[in-house]
């Protein structure tokens, strides 16, 4: 029943009172790494360091001094994030082999609590896409794909080849982290969240993923995509442990002059009981072309519930949202053509073997550095900033950014408290599907849900909620005001105890399971 | 026209061909282009009119700061190459800016210093260029809203060579704008390498833009002179050219009067203030050349060559950039406060108060020189010459302080005997083996008539040996007292005469 308690009254309460250590637990994380390894989640496993902190979060136990709820919990990192000691590529060619000689501020702050970095997970090169299928690793496989929820419901078309072509995308850009937790090889991950990358392959993967509000996390150390977007995002099985990861996450730092000054002060989620003081907006904007309907009824649904138990639900406008796209695709293009213009080949990274001169070799450093992704984002950025275009794209692009945030500042003014909407327009496509649509197109498509909290810098979160007819995972997103993570998450966490989401099934799990993974009182760390 | 210049090319000569004063070299080493060329090429030859030079400067000044713009690295000149580089510096991938305190301060000062308004809200950006020396491929700069804009700087030069005659001009200035330096490239043609040094990378600069309001090349030498000394004054740059702390580029262009501005050149690689005179008006004579030539002016890049005294186009420079300019996202708006917005809840740690840093500025060089005028009754090219050295005016007053001797004739033994004897040798005043102490002292024996005027000079050579005799000392053991006693004098002379009766 109560099925996503989370880490603090499960897993955390099971290392203070010794029914498992650390070592063991992340022994086990590091099996189910190796027995889910077509998943192709991780790009690199730490496990030598990983054993070595646990060892020492062990040692904190015994002398009964654990630094906190985070202490000996086995964690994922995406590998956009710098991690000391261990390769950061950015899933490219550019930094393949590539050792960051410091942490991400988000990544010191998790040791410092205590957890254990099991590896860096998979991603779109750069985090340029909406798939977690266009890395230089390789895909990331949903592991809902090989679900039994999943098997039961597809057609089996014939044989076991089918299986191989049936295989569901994560999502992305984050699909390794949400893999990641998905198939319960870590507790907790870090993704980034630029349009909609922790929140998208969260969906698709069935698990908890919070964008917070943009300048509540540091940024310092995560490579960017988008400066005036990024935001470290927080993939979880529940709501609870979500709260718990911002609560070490989230507070100025002063190697980020974007993070705001207040100090933030964690908390713990209420179990709220009474909704019927709450406002819910549902953005008449939101019914896209291409939703499909069962996500239609899912959240028509999803508003009833909330109708249903007192609290009050708004049909709102936010009439700039058709724009937000093409505006997004501007203004990401042009700062990704700005922040890869440090990848000369100089003084980190791949460096071609062309001699004949810098430029030359500057070229051809980058035509082999990047996939064909990266390279159309930098030109077509380079192409808004020329000097003939600043102000037809790039300028035009900020205003238009301006608007859509001033949407949402207007239907929070009207008494609005949290937005609901779909995450994404359907569920996990077929990976021979998703393929036969370019990057750019499928990106377009898939961010559109999303990116609009990333224009307005909005925390955002999604909620898995229910199984589609396929049997894979849907989930609905609830956009809050700025800094409002606490109501955001209350909100989420009620909505969560109510739909009841299913644990996924799988065959690896079981075979390590004993108690401790799936075990639904155990399925999170809170 | 050219505001504030001298008019027509002509005058510009006669500028020209005049001592530069406050003149940062000694004589006979002249910017000769000017002199040589322009007499040998009249103006306006072919009758045609005569010709207007243009000259405005765009001066980087490395902020004098222990760390740098946006990491904390240190600032040293001459540290062993890549010792000074911080993860940002290097551009490391994650890595985000932070802004230096005390280089907005130092921008602030010299921003009020020259007379400009103080922008309270300004902004950075990204300008995008490939170049081994730039590792993240962009300068963090202030394009569209600089911390400072629209401010003026008077500076002082003499007419036709008179120390006498000066003239007070002013330049106006357009904006100052905090940026990075960029590494340095050592180019190695032997071995067909480059060698990157980013010590210097990050190191925050101020751009001090002048508008074109000069005509000449004596002119733009005193404006930067001028400039210097203001920001050694205040602390915020040691401007030190030779160090590369003060680097200037030059923009000229000629025209005839009535008609537009011609097209215009930028000249780089000024090392020196000497060598900016030379350059400007080489470049101006070259145009002027080059049109009644009937050629045209490219708007090109050139190089001064120190050696050969003239300027030539720079190759890597060719072609137009567009450095796609776009706003930096990792630093917020710079806000800086007065005292009416300072709000009363801030923490002082983390505003800029523009009113308090007004408060604190020290006298700027203008004003030393008027009070130097007017306490000491020195004439005002004397309290040029006190100023161009550093700690020579201090030097004089302390002198002052401890002689009975006016400041009028004191003056004359500082800039004579003591500056000339230190520019012989190559010395700061820091340096000088005879303290004020020791030369007050002696100036106190001629006060009293001790000694004569050209038994102080041998007293003064005495001292430069700093052997560390006191004046006094070295009067009794040379003899050189002036006799007071009427009959010993009487005695002497009778001797004298007893010795020569004969004549």
């Amino acid at each position: 029943a109560a099925m996503k308690d989370g880490l603090r009254s499960q897993v955390s309460a099971a290392l203070k009172e010794g029914r498992v250590t650390p070592t063991e637990l992340c022994q086990r994380c590091l099996a189910l790494i190796k027995s889910t390894k077509f998943l192709n989640a991780y790009i690199t496993v730490a496990e030598e360091t990983a054993l070595k902190q646990a060892e020492e979060s062990e040692k904190r136990y015994k002398r009964g001094q654990p630094l906190g709820v985070l202490d000996g919990i086995p964690i994922a990192v995406k590998d956009n994030f710098n991690t000391a000691g261990i390769e950061t590529t950015c899933a490219s060619n550019m930094l393949k082999g590539y050792i960051s000689p410091y942490n991400a501020t988000v990544v010191q702050k998790l040791l410092d609590h205590g957890a254990v970095l099991l590896g860096k997970t998979n991603l779109d090169e750069f985090a340029m896409g909406s798939g977690s299928t266009d890395g230089v690793f390789g895909p990331v496989r949903n592991p809902w794909s090989y679900s039994e929820q999943y098997k039961e419901k597809s057609v089996p078309k014939s044989h076991s080849e089918d299986e191989e072509s049936n295989w569901v995308i994560t999502g992305g850009s984050s699909g390794g982290s949400a893999a990641a937790v998905s198939s319960f090889t870590c507790f907790a991950a870090l993704g980034s969240d630029t349009g909609g990358s922790t929140r998208n392959p969260a969906a698709h993967c069935g698990v908890v993923g919070l964008k917070p509000t943009y300048g509540l996390i540091s940024r310092h150390g995560l490579i960017p995509l988008v400066n005036s977007m990024d935001v470290p995002g927080i993939l979880t099985r529940c709501v609870d442990d979500a709260a718990v990861l911002l609560g070490s996450l989230a507070g100025h730092d002063p190697k980020d002059s974007t993070t705001i000054q207040d100090d933030f002060k964690p908390f713990e989620l209420p179990n709220l009981t009474d909704v019927s003081k709450l406002s819910i907006g549902i953005p008449k904007e939101y019914h896209a072309s291409g939703l499909s309907s069962e996500i239609l009824a899912l959240w028509s649904k999803a508003a009833d519930l909330f109708k249903n138990a007192g609290a009050k639900v708004v049909e709102v406008s936010l009439p700039h949202t058709r724009y937000s796209i093409v505006c997004y695709h501007v203004l990401c293009t042009a700062e990704v053509a700005s922040n890869m213009a440090r990848f000369d080949g100089l003084e980190y990274g791949h460096r071609s073997d062309t001699k004949d001169s810098t430029e030359r070799m500057y070229a051809a450093t980058r035509r082999e550095g990047f996939n064909d992704v990266v390279r159309g984002r930098i030109l077509s950025g380079n192409y808004f900033l020329l000097k003939q275009n600043y102000e037809k794209y790039f300028v035009k692009a900020q205003k238009v950014r301006r608007l859509i945030a001033n949407d949402f500042v207007k239907v929070f003014r009207s008494g609005v408290d949290i937005l609901l909407t779909p995450t994404t327009l359907s569920d996990a496509a077929p990976y021979t599907e998703f393929i036969q649509e370019d990057n750019r197109t499928r990106s377009a498509q898939d961010d559109i849900l999303t990116q609009a909290a990333n224009m307005a810098g909005l925390p955002a979160i999604n909620v898995p909620t229910a199984l589609s007819e396929r049997g894979l995972p849907v989930g609905l997103q609830f956009i809050g005001r700025s800094f409002q993570e606490k109501q955001l998450l209350t909100v989420a966490k009620w909505f969560e105890k109510q739909v009841q989401f299913p644990v996924i099934q799988l065959e690896e799990v079981k075979r390590h399971d004993d108690g401790v993974f799936q075990h639904q009182k155990s399925a999170s760390f809170s | 026209a050219a505001r504030g210049c001298g008019g027509v090319w002509h005058r510009a000569r006669q500028c020209g061909a005049g001592r530069p004063w406050p003149g940062p070299f000694p004589r006979g080493q002249r910017a000769v282009a000017c002199n040589a060329r322009g007499g040998a090429v009249p103006a306006g030859k072919s009758g045609l009119a005569p010709w207007i030079p243009v000259v405005g400067l765009e001066i980087h000044a490395q902020i004098s700061s222990n760390s740098k713009l946006f990491s904390g690295s240190q600032v040293q000149f001459a540290a062993p190459p890549n010792s000074l580089v911080s993860f940002f510096d290097a551009s490391l991938p994650g890595t985000l800016p932070v802004l230096n305190r005390r280089c907005v301060e130092a921008a602030v000062m010299t921003g009020l210093a020259l007379n400009c308004s103080i922008n309270k809200k300004s902004l950075f950006d990204r300008k995008h260029y490939f170049y081994a020396d730039l590792p993240a491929g962009y300068q963090i700069t202030q394009q569209r809203v600089p911390i400072a804009v629209n401010g003026s700087l008077s500076y002082s030069l003499c007419i036709d060579n008179k120390m006498s005659q000066m003239v007070t001009k002013t330049v106006r200035i357009k904006q100052i704008q905090l940026e990075q330096d960029s590494g340095k490239s050592l180019h190695d043609d032997t071995r067909c390498q480059t060698l990157v040094d980013l010590n210097r990378a990050g190191v925050g600069l101020m751009e001090v833009v002048m508008e074109p309001d000069m005509c000449c090349g004596e002119e733009a030498a005193a404006a930067v002179r001028e400039l210097q000394l203001i920001l050694q004054t205040l602390g915020s740059s040691q401007a030190v050219m030779a160090e590369g702390q003060l680097r200037v580029d030059a923009n000229v262009s000629v025209h005839h009067p009535g008609e537009p501005y011609g097209v215009r050149t930028e000249v780089k690689n000024i090392n020196s203030i000497r060598f900016l005179a030379k350059a400007v008006d080489y470049e101006i004579q070259r145009q002027i050349e080059e049109l009644e030539n009937g050629g045209t002016i490219l708007n090109e890049t050139r190089a001064f060559d120190s050696k050969l005294g003239c300027t030539v186009p720079m190759r890597d420079k060719e072609g137009k950039q567009d450095y796609r300019f776009m706003p930096e996202p990792n630093l917020p708006p710079l806000i800086l406060y007065d005292a009416k917005s300072l709000p009363a809840n801030m923490n002082h740690q983390q505003v800029i108060n523009i009113d308090w840093i007004h408060e604190r500025l020290p006298d700027l060089p203008s004003v030393k020189r008027e009070k130097l005028v007017e306490q000491y009754g020195i004439l005002p090219e004397h309290s040029f010459a006190l100023l161009n050295e550093d700690g020579l005016a201090e030097f004089f007053e302390s002198v002052v302080k401890q002689t009975q001797m006016k400041p009028k004739k004191v003056i004359g033994w500082i800039l004579n005997d003591l500056l000339s004897y230190l520019k012989q040798h190559s010395l700061t005043v820091k340096e000088s083996p005879v303290s004020s102490f020791l030369l007050a002292d002696l100036l106190n024996l001629l006060e009293k008539k001790e000694i004569s005027s050209s038994a102080a000079k041998q007293v003064l050579a005495e001292l430069w040996k700093g052997e560390g005799k006191t004046p006094l000392e070295i009067v009794k053991e040379q003899k050189l007292e002036l006799l007071q006693d009427q009959k010993e004098l009487e005695q002497i002379c009778q001797a004298v005469i007893d010795g020569h009766e004969n004549e």
